[in-house]
């Protein structure tokens, strides 16, 4: 695995530990991001974890690209810090057709019944990867390969805020209503944009998600209690 | 303690409100947001005696126009060669002045410039998302676009005639078609003329420009394999180049990730003067080194600081 480090702008460092997504370097992205947050340089501003990266901001006046360059290093030689492994959080999901809307085209496809699909939806080991794309979106990985399926061709409008989607090894807990060419598997009532002003994100890089089933009553009743308006 | 209330008899779009940013939250998948141009932004704050953050309304050239309808309230308002039309009077905006009840106070776009910032002295009544009323305009969090038959609230609003006055544009804060960039992150992804078609060729903004980013165009820049490269973090005034060739400049409300190929990122000391250019606006890319980039940084944030720390002292 080939360590690459890259200027960007005045103010930030990528750091890149390969080309291809696997738990390897996942583990890696996740070590570096805690180390750095236990033992932050001077003028350090913020980390974000990528797929396969890491970038590294900073403030141009308190410090420069080399300095970082030499923490980062540093914290690579460092022991993985025991925080590392993540929280573990639970995501409360309800399959029921008319939330799980790609269900039976996801059962087609893999040739598994929706049962099956169901059930290796929540047999899977997620692990939250990194968040993008818009607020809150957390990419996880974890999906199992019997249902991962590549994206649609041609991205779905209105998909609502809570969806469950699934692509490839990866699997995303909407949090707005948005686009989407992944795969709609149910609705989950819980939320990733918390509203609490001491924990805004269900979820930091790094934690392991479990799926549990709940019932549509719990579904609404929940997904009502849940809606900050 | 009193409170101004300014009737919004049009706000055209992309006008919102915007406080200084909600930085350190790229990691949750939100950008910074905030004013387009930081500079214009903190001047106008300062200069009606609030904190340089404050929340202020960014104003594109589809222009603000308001009645005053109860109170009186000092403002300033400074950013682009924006005109405006006080209580009957005309002129350029980089002015400090007093709107009393039944005054109108009209923004509109002048002869340069794509925003202008309206700072109210006093505490403007916004929305807001994670901590900060900036307005990330995707998503319509924080404190929001402003609507014609609106209402903009000031409280605890100060009329302090002794601030008004007119404080030139700096020519830092001027528009400005040389962008500084340090190659990279993803040069390497590019096929090797891509960057001398960058760096060597004539840029135009188009059209298509908004507080996620700027299209440009320009000679197309040819992308290898670069396709599928895993989505990565994106920083205001990364280049990233899509599979057709064509480069965007992304903003202030840009995607946290993505997986297009960056092959160039703007000086972020840089980005207030860039932004203050219009659609079919010349720029060019010139490279500095990352060491080169952290001076320019240093010595504009000493002068800008300098200029802003008048503002704010004129009382």
């Amino acid at each position: 695995m080939t360590l690459r480090l890259a200027p960007v702008a005045e103010h930030a460092l990528l750091v890149e530990f390969g080309e291809t997504i696997d738990d390897a370097t996942s583990e890696r992205i996740v070590a570096l991001d805690r180390a750095l947050a236990a033992a932050a340089p001077d003028g350090l501003r913020e980390v974000v974890p990528g797929m396969v990266n890491l970038l590294v901001d900073f403030d141009p006046l308190v410090t420069d690209h080399a300095r970082i360059e030499a923490a980062v290093r540093d914290c690579l030689t460092r022991p993985v810090p025991a925080s590392a492994a993540g929280t573990r959080r639970e995501v409360e999901v309800c399959y029921d057709s008319d939330l799980g809307t790609d269900l039976s085209a996801v059962a087609e496809q893999t040739g598994l019944g929706v049962d099956a699909v169901i059930a290796a939806h929540l047999g899977g080991d997620y692990r939250v990867r990194m968040y993008g794309f818009t607020p809150g979106y957390a990419y996880m990985s974890g999906t199992p390969a019997a249902i991962q399926l590549p994206r649609k061709p041609a991205a779905i409008r209105g998909v609502p805020a809570g969806s469950v989607i699934i692509a490839g090894p990866q699997c995303i807990v909407t949090t707005l209503l948005m686009p989407a060419g992944w795969w709609v598997l149910g609705r989950s009532p819980t939320r990733i944009l918390t509203g609490d002003e001491d924990q805004p994100f269900l979820f930091d890089v790094g934690d392991a998600v479990t799926m549990r089933r709940i019932s549509r009553d719990d579904y609404e009743r929940k997904a009502r209690r849940e809606d900050p308006a | 303690m009193t409170t101004t209330r300014l009737r919004i008899t049009h706000a055209g779009p992309h006008v919102s409100y915007q406080d200084g940013g909600r930085h350190g939250m790229l990691r949750f998948g939100v950008p910074e947001s905030g004013p387009m141009d930081c500079t214009a932004h903190a001047a106008a704050n300062l200069a009606v005696g609030n904190p340089a953050g404050a929340t202020a309304i960014e104003v594109s050239p589809a222009g603000l126009a308001v009645e005053c309808v109860e109170g009186q309230v000092t403002f300033a308002v400074a950013g682009g060669g924006f005109l405006m039309d006080h209580a009957g009077t005309r002129g350029g905006v980089w002015e400090t002045r007093t709107l009393r009840a039944g005054e109108t106070l009209r923004i509109m776009r002048g002869h340069w410039g794509s925003w202008t910032y309206l700072a109210l002295a006093g505490r403007v009544r916004a929305t807001e998302w994670l901590g900060h009323t900036a307005t990330l305009a995707t998503s319509g969090f924080g404190g929001g676009l402003l609507a014609t038959d609106g209402e903009i609230v000031i409280e605890d609003s100060r009329a302090e005639p002794a601030r008004e006055r007119s404080f030139p544009c700096p020519v830092f804060a001027r528009p400005k078609a040389q962008a500084r960039v340090v190659v990279g992150p993803q040069d390497h992804r590019l096929e090797p003329e891509a960057l001398s078609a960058l760096l060597d060729g004539v840029h135009v903004l188009s059209d298509s420009y908004d507080r996620m980013g700027v299209r440009l165009r320009g000679p197309a820049l040819a992308i290898r394999d670069a396709l599928s490269i895993p989505s990565e973090p994106i920083v205001a005034g990364s280049i990233q180049v899509a599979g057709d060739g064509v480069a965007t400049l992304l903003l202030r409300d840009h995607q946290t990730t993505g997986g297009y190929p960056k092959i160039a990122t703007v000086l972020a000391s840089d980005l207030d003067q860039i932004v203050q250019l219009r659609p079919r606006a010349r720029i060019v890319f010139k490279a500095v080194t990352p060491a080169r980039a952290v001076e320019i940084a240093r010595q504009q944030a000493r002068t800008k600081a300098m200029w802003l720390d008048t503002l704010a002292h004129h009382a």
